[in-house]
């Protein structure tokens, strides 16, 4: 293994545009800030913190997501990944930073009392209501700011504890006795994260950060949905990092049988958002009673037509007729084309899961939306590429990793 | 249905049976098979075999099923016996999603394993000749197929120098029968210590 290349050197046009995404970011952010965000009008206020709510969310969850991945194939003892799993590491650095992002943005939300978009929030409100008081015990800002804290430390400190044990395999070759402790070690820390994953991003954390904005409906879908659309885009952001390191002329273990691997799962798991998002539609249009057909109503038929079909054609039809053959899975260059497409196509979910239940009456989406974007991509590229040079390109003396390279599908 | 001569090379390890099936076919000689018990990773790709087309089969089978469930379902409660369902609409899609979906499952699967059982002449009573039956417990078995310049005796012993544990010459059936096989059982676990 003398010829691998084990230290990332950043190149300079990554940062180059990191850093102009990164500012372009900024000034859309600031100048969102100071004329919407900090304005006197509430419509233009929920614009803007909703605008931030679902892009901070979004790649929180969707960073999270490649700890996910790390996490389940540990306790599944699946080896295949081992060859890149430093760039789900990597990817996996962001969640505390997206993460305090997030908490930021919605502590600020919650804190100052903003029940144009939590509507839950306004106590008044909530003591007229009966539905709302029913829900009281789970949406009040108390519980909120404490699952919200406890969501995102966690997360962050469960995954960190997973590179952390990672790095002992950079250190020297081990035995069997030694693989053997580092093996279950690594399967018992996975355990953990991977338990505060399911109470937090597959239940709880959706519902009270995404699906509250509209406190009287609910869909017992809601969560598998967010976790199958962050999921989903997650395992396209890795597909993207893997053949960009590939181009560059890194991660020489990894091939097109990796590839075709994780593009499974990009195909996949766009299959399983269909099915539950079809699930969410179907029994709320079937039954059509008006208390749950409140929330596609303005969707399907009113402004947000046109993004509700977008979204079913870019992350179903899209994946499923280009993604279906064996040689498109295994196609560096399509596989990039379609990992971004996904992006995209559930950023567009998140957006519409906010904004929709926000902003009923028109689409917003224009500079503020892209800019917001700009700034987290620009962010993400920056700080992923500067936590892969950190560290080893390969753990090298992982007692899986063998069985990665010789991976075949 | 014709005779043909093979000659049969059996191996108790697939680490040593793949640089073998490479020897043997560098060496110009037509595999016909390699029985194993198990499925081997990769011992398809190191025989030469072509890309199965069962997924293309289950991908028109899958499409079908989905033009018969739209077709079927659009005209009985379009034209033939319209219902009111619920106030809703005739053609009511999302409500035959789920039922497109099963037929599309039902005719993909029953389709690729009737096309599997075709493919790989597999039906009740069809017969085929046994190389070696240990081929079903613990041997990997390679047939190799003979012409009439085929010298067994070299091939016997470029299979022995890479690795086969027996080697012999059979002459069996090429393809299948219906019937009933002979009782040929008694030397499947004959005194030669093979392992």
């Amino acid at each position: 293994m003398a010829s691998i290349k084990e230290q990332f050197e950043i190149p300079g046009k990554l940062k180059t545009w990191s850093y102009a995404l990164i500012g372009v970011g900024a000034v859309a952010l600031l100048y969102g800030m100071f004329t919407k965000g900090f304005s006197t009008d509430e419509h233009e206020q929920v614009h803007f913190w909703g605008t931030l709510m679902y892009n901070t969310i979004f790649w929180t969850l969707i960073c999270n997501a490649s700890m996910f991945f790390l996490c389940f194939n540990t306790m599944a003892q699946a080896a295949w990944m081992q060859s890149f799993r430093r760039i789900a590491e990597a990817i996996s650095t962001l969640v505390p930073v997206f993460g305090a992002i997030t908490f930021a943005v919605l502590i600020y939300v919650v804190v100052s009392d903003k029940h144009h978009i939590y509507h839950w929030l306004d106590a008044e409100a909530v003591a007229k209501d009966p539905i709302l008081k029913g829900k009281s015990g789970f949406l009040n800002p108390t519980f909120f700011i404490i699952w919200t804290t406890l969501a995102i430390v966690l997360w962050s400190y469960f995954g960190y504890r997973m590179r952390q044990l990672s790095n002992e395999a950079d250190v020297a070759p081990m035995d069997n006795e030694t693989a053997k402790a580092f093996n279950i070690k690594s399967m018992v820390r996975s355990g953990f994260f991977l338990v505060w994953f399911g109470l937090t991003v597959a239940s709880t954390i959706p519902w009270l950060w995404l699906m509250s904005i509209d406190a009287h409906w609910y869909s017992t879908m809601y969560s598998w949905y967010t976790f199958a659309s962050s999921f989903v885009a997650g395992m396209s952001l890795l597909a993207v990092w893997l053949i960009y390191m590939k181009n560059k002329g890194y991660m020489e273990l990894s091939n097109s049988e990796h590839l075709h691997d994780l593009a499974k799962y990009m195909f996949a798991f766009s299959i399983f958002w269909t099915y539950l998002w079809f699930s969410q539609y179907m029994l709320i249009w079937y039954a059509n009673i008006p208390e749950e057909v409140v929330y596609f109503k303005h969707r399907v038929q009113g402004p947000y037509k046109p993004i509700f079909f977008l979204n079913l054609i870019i992350n179903f039809l899209a994946p499923l007729i280009i993604l279906m053959k064996r040689s498109a899975k295994r196609n560096f260059t399509l596989v990039a084309f379609m990992a971004v497409l996904i992006m995209f196509g559930h950023w567009i979910d998140f957006y519409q899961m906010v904004m929709g239940s926000l902003m009923k009456e028109h689409v917003s989406l224009g500079w503020l939306d892209f800019g917001v974007l700009s700034f987290f991509v620009g962010v993400m590229i920056l700080m992923v590429a500067r936590a892969l040079a950190s560290k080893p390109l390969i753990a090298k003396y992982h007692p899986f990793l063998k069985e990665s390279v010789i991976h075949h599908t | 249905m014709a005779q043909k001569k093979f000659v049969v090379g059996c191996f108790d390890d697939e680490a040593v049976l793949f640089p073998a099936v490479k020897q043997v076919r560098a060496a110009g000689y037509k595999i016909k098979d390699v029985y194993t018990p198990f499925a081997v990773h990769g011992l398809d790709h190191a025989l030469g075999m072509r890309e199965t087309s069962l997924h293309t089969a289950g991908f028109i089978y899958g499409i079908t099923g989905t033009t018969t469930a739209i077709s079927c379902i659009s005209w009985i409660f379009t034209k033939d016996w319209p219902l009111n369902i619920g106030g809703k609409p005739h053609f009511a899609l999302p409500a035959w999603i789920p039922i497109i979906f099963e037929l599309t499952v039902l005719f993909a699967a029953v389709g690729m394993v009737l096309t599997f059982c075709y493919l790989c002449q597999l039906a009740p009573g069809v017969k085929k000749h046994r190389f070696h039956n240990r081929a079903t417990d613990d041997l990997f078995v390679m047939v190799i197929e003979c012409s009439d310049k085929t010298n067994t005796d070299d091939l016997k012993a470029l299979l022995s120098s890479n690795g086969a544990l027996e080697t012999d010459v059979q002459i069996a059936e090429d393809g299948w029968w219906f019937g009933t096989y002979d009782n040929d059982n008694d030397n499947l676990y004959n005194n030669k210590q093979l392992a």
